[in-house]
C-alpha cells in the first residue's frame, strides 16, 4: 500500500513525470528491497541452525581429579566431544621444557605462557594440522607425534617439526582445588 | 535435443500426448536418432556406463536408507544389522559401497578419454566444465556417505577433511564449527551428512541433463577429433550406439559383480570395521583409494595452507584446460608429443595415488612433491606450450574418410590412408 501511495507525488499513474521515474520503476524497487530482507531473514535461520545447538553447548566444562596421576603419566580426558590430555611430567621433561630456546620453535611461546604449573601440562590432544589424535611419549622430545601426518609436538605441547602451524592448544582451565581441575 | 526429430507418433493416444507435451518425441532425437560419429571407440561408453551407475547408487542408496539410522550411536550398529538382518541387505550394501568405486573408475576413464581426444576444445568447453561439476559433486557425495558407517575410517576421515576448511584465514576455525555443528565430529555432522548425501546425487542427476543437453548442441567429439561434415560421417544412436554401450555395460557389470560377490572388501580399509572412538586415531589413516592422488597433494607440501590451495587447484585447474592447450588439434594421435606428456601425466596421478596410500616418510615425501610439481608443470607450462612448438600430424579430411579411407569416402590425398592405418585406435 504504502509504495502506491507513494507513487501519487510523481502524478497520475500510467504517465511518467518528467524525471524519468514511473510507478513501474518503484514497485520493482520496493520489491526488489522486501525480497532481499525477506530471503535475508530466511536464509539467516537455515545457517545458524547448523551451528553448535543448546544441548552441545550446555557441555562446554568438565571436571577431572588429577590425584591418582602419577608423574610421567598422560590422562585423556573428553571435553566438548574433543580429548584433553593432562600430563602430570616430571622434573626432567620440565627442565627440558623451559630450556628450549625461542629460536627451535615454530609457534614460539615459553613453558610459563603455556602453564598454570608446571608440574600439570593441559592441552586439546587434537593435532593443529588436520585434527587427529597425536600419540603421547612418542616423537625425538618425548612429547608428541601425530600418526596421521608426522607432525611432533615437545613436552610443552609445542610444535617442533611436520606440518602442524600451531602449539596443541591450551584450554581454559582452573585448579579449583590441588587435586581438582575445571576444564571449560 | 538439438538433433532433429521426425518423429510422429501412430498411436493417436499418444499423438494427443505428443502434441501437449513431446517428451517422447525428445527422447526419440536425443537416444534414438541421434546421429553419432561412426568411428567412436570403446572409451565413448563410459558415458552412459556413469549414467547406469548414478541410477544404481540412487536405487540401492535410497533401499539402504530405509534400513539405516543416522545416529552416531547407532549408525554402526545398523550397518551391521542391514549386513545380518535385512533381507539381502549385505548384497545392497556391498553393491553401493562397490558402486562408489565403479562410479570413480568410470569417471577417471571419461575425464582421461576427454583429455586425450581433447574432448575439452571448442565448442565443447561448457560440456567440460559442467562434466567437472558433475566430478566435484560426486567426490563430495562420496565423502560424506562413507562417514554414515561411523567406523574409524569415517570418523578420521570426516575429521582430516573437515578440518581443510580450517587452513582458511582468519574465519577458518569458525567455519569448522559451523560445519561440524559442535567442537568436533559428533553426532549433529552424522545427520547433516546423512541429509547431504541423500540430496547431491539428485544434483548430480540435474547436471547430468545439462551435461547430456550441452553434449547434444555440438555432438559427440570422435577419435580423429575431426568434426562432422556430411551425413555420411555420423550413425543413428539406435541401434549403432545403444548395442554398442550395452556391450561394454554388460562386460563392466561383470567386473563390477566380481568385486560385489567374491572380494567386496578388497577396496574397503578394515578399520571401518571398528566402531568409531573420537579419543583414538588409527594409526595409518587413508582416505577411499579414488581421493589418493589428491591426498598425496595435500600432504606433500609442507604448509597446512598450501597443501589445502594444491588439492583444490588440481581439480580447479582442470576447468580452464580448453584455454590451456593452446594447440587446435583435438585428438591427440596427431599430437606425437603432447601424446607422450600426456601418457606421463597419467603415470603421474598413477604415482600420486601410490604415494598416498604410503605413510609419509622418506622417499614418498621426495616423490609425491615431485610428482604434484609435475602435475601442475604438466597442466601450466607444457600444456600451454605444446601448441606453439609442436608439429602434428596431418589429420584425416573427414570422419569417413578417417574410417574407409580416402578412396571409398570420395576425398582426396593419398596421404590419408596411411595415416589412418597407422593408427590404432580409429577401429569404429
Amino acid at each position: 500500500m504504502s509504495t502506491t501511495t507513494a507513487n501519487h507525488g510523481h502524478g497520475p499513474s500510467g504517465s511518467a513525470p518528467s524525471d524519468g521515474v514511473t510507478r513501474r520503476d518503484m514497485l520493482l524497487i520496493a520489491t526488489g528491497a522486501v525480497g532481499a530482507v525477506g530471503v535475508g531473514t530466511v536464509v539467516w535461520p537455515l545457517i545458524s541452525s547448523m551451528s553448535p545447538d543448546a544441548s552441545t553447548l550446555a557441555l562446554s566444562s568438565t571436571e577431572i581429579d588429577i590425584s591418582k596421576i602419577e608423574a610421567g603419566q598422560i590422562v585423556t580426558v573428553k571435553w566438548r566431544g574433543n580429548p584433553v590430555f593432562v600430563r602430570h611430567r616430571t622434573p626432567k621433561e620440565i627442565k627440558d621444557a623451559e630450556a628450549t630456546p625461542m629460536s627451535d620453535l615454530k609457534d614460539p611461546q615459553t613453558d610459563a605462557q603455556r602453564v598454570q604449573k608446571p608440574e600439570w601440562l593441559i592441552v586439546i590432544g587434537i593435532c593443529t594440522h588436520l585434527g587427529c589424535v597425536p600419540l603421547g611419549h612418542d616423537g625425538p622430545f618425548d612429547g608428541w607425534k601425530c600418526p596421521c601426518h608426522g607432525s611432533v609436538y615437545d613436552v610443552s605441547g609445542r610444535i617442533r617439526s611436520g606440518p602442524a602451524p600451531l602449539n596443541l592448544a591450551v584450554p581454559t582451565y582452573a585448579f579449583l582445588t590441588d587435586t581438582k581441575v575445571k576444564i571449560g | 535435443m538439438s538433433g532433429a526429430s521426425t518423429y510422429v507418433p501412430k498411436n493417436p493416444v499418444l499423438r494427443w500426448f505428443e502434441s501437449r507435451l513431446p517428451v517422447v518425441g525428445l527422447v526419440h532425437s536425443s537416444f534414438v536418432v541421434f546421429p553419432n560419429p561412426r568411428n567412436l571407440n570403446y572409451f565413448w561408453t563410459f558415458g552412459g556406463i556413469l549414467a547406469f551407475m548414478l541410477v544404481c547408487q540412487i536405487v540401492t542408496g535410497v533401499v539402504l536408507a530405509m534400513h539405516y539410522t543416522p545416529e552416531a550411536t547407532l549408525a554402526f550398529a545398523s550397518v551391521e544389522h542391514i549386513m545380518r538382518d535385512v533381507n539381502y541387505g549385505w548384497m545392497l550394501r556391498y553393491i553401493h559401497a562397490n558402486g562408489a568405486s565403479m562410479f570413480f573408475i568410470a569417471v577417471y576413464v571419461h575425464i582421461a578419454r576427454g583429455m586425450y581426444y581433447g574432448s575439452y576444445k571448442a565448442p565443447r568447453e561448457v560440456l567440460w566444465i559442467l562434466g567437472l561439476i558433475i566430478f566435484l559433486l560426486m567426490m563430495a557425495t562420496a565423502f560424506m556417505g562413507y562417514v554414515l558407517p561411523w567406523g574409524q575410517m569415517s570418523f578420521w576421515g570426516a575429521k582430516v577433511i573437515t578440518s581443510l576448511f580450517s587452513a582458511i584465514p582468519v574465519v577458518g576455525d569458525a567455519i569448522t564449527v559451523w560445519l561440524w555443528g559442535g567442537y568436533s565430529v559428533g553426532n549433529a555432522t552424522l545427520n547433516r551428512f546423512f541429509s547431504l548425501h541423500y540430496l547431491m546425487p539428485f544434483m548430480i542427476a540435474g547436471v547430468v541433463v545439462l551435461h547430456i543437453w550441452a553434449l547434444h548442441v555440438p555432438g559427440s567429439n570422435n577419435p580423429v577429433g575431426v568434426e562432422v561434415k556430411s551425413k555420411k560421417d555420423t550413425l543413428p544412436f539406435h541401434p549403432y550406439f545403444t548395442v554398442k554401450d550395452g556391450l561394454a555395460l554388460s562386460v563392466f557389470m561383470v567386473f563390477f559383480a566380481y568385486f560385489v560377490f567374491f572380494i567386496p572388501n578388497y577396496l574397503g580399509h578394515s578399520d571401518n570395521y571398528i566402531e568409531a572412538n573420537p579419543l583414538v586415531t588409527p594409526a595409518h589413516i587413508v582416505p577411499e583409494w579414488y581421493f589418493l592422488p589428491y591426498y598425496a597433494m595435500l600432504r606433500a607440501v609442507p604448509s597446512k595452507l598450501g597443501g589445502v590451495c594444491a588439492l583444490f587447484g588440481s581439480i580447479l585447474i582442470l576447468a580452464f584446460m580448453p584455454w590451456l592447450d593452446t594447440s587446435r588439434i583435438r585428438s591427440s594421435n596427431f599430437r606425437p608429443i603432447y601424446r607422450a606428456f600426456l601418457f606421463v601425466f597419467f603415470a603421474d596421478v598413477f604415482v600420486l595415488g601410490y604415494c598416498g596410500s604410503q605413510e609419509p616418510q622418506g622417499a614418498i615425501v621426495l616423490v609425491s612433491q615431485v610428482a604434484t610439481a609435475w602435475y601442475f608443470i604438466h597442466l601450466l607450462l607444457i600444456t600451454p606450450a605444446m601448441g606453439f612448438f609442436e608439429t602434428p600430424r596431418q589429420l584425416p579430411a573427414s570422419i569417413t574418410e578417417a574410417v574407409l579411407g580416402p578412396r571409398m569416402a570420395g576425398g582426396s590425398g593419398a596421404f590419408a590412408a596411411a595415416r589412418t592405418a597407422a593408427s590404432p585406435s580409429v577401429d569404429g
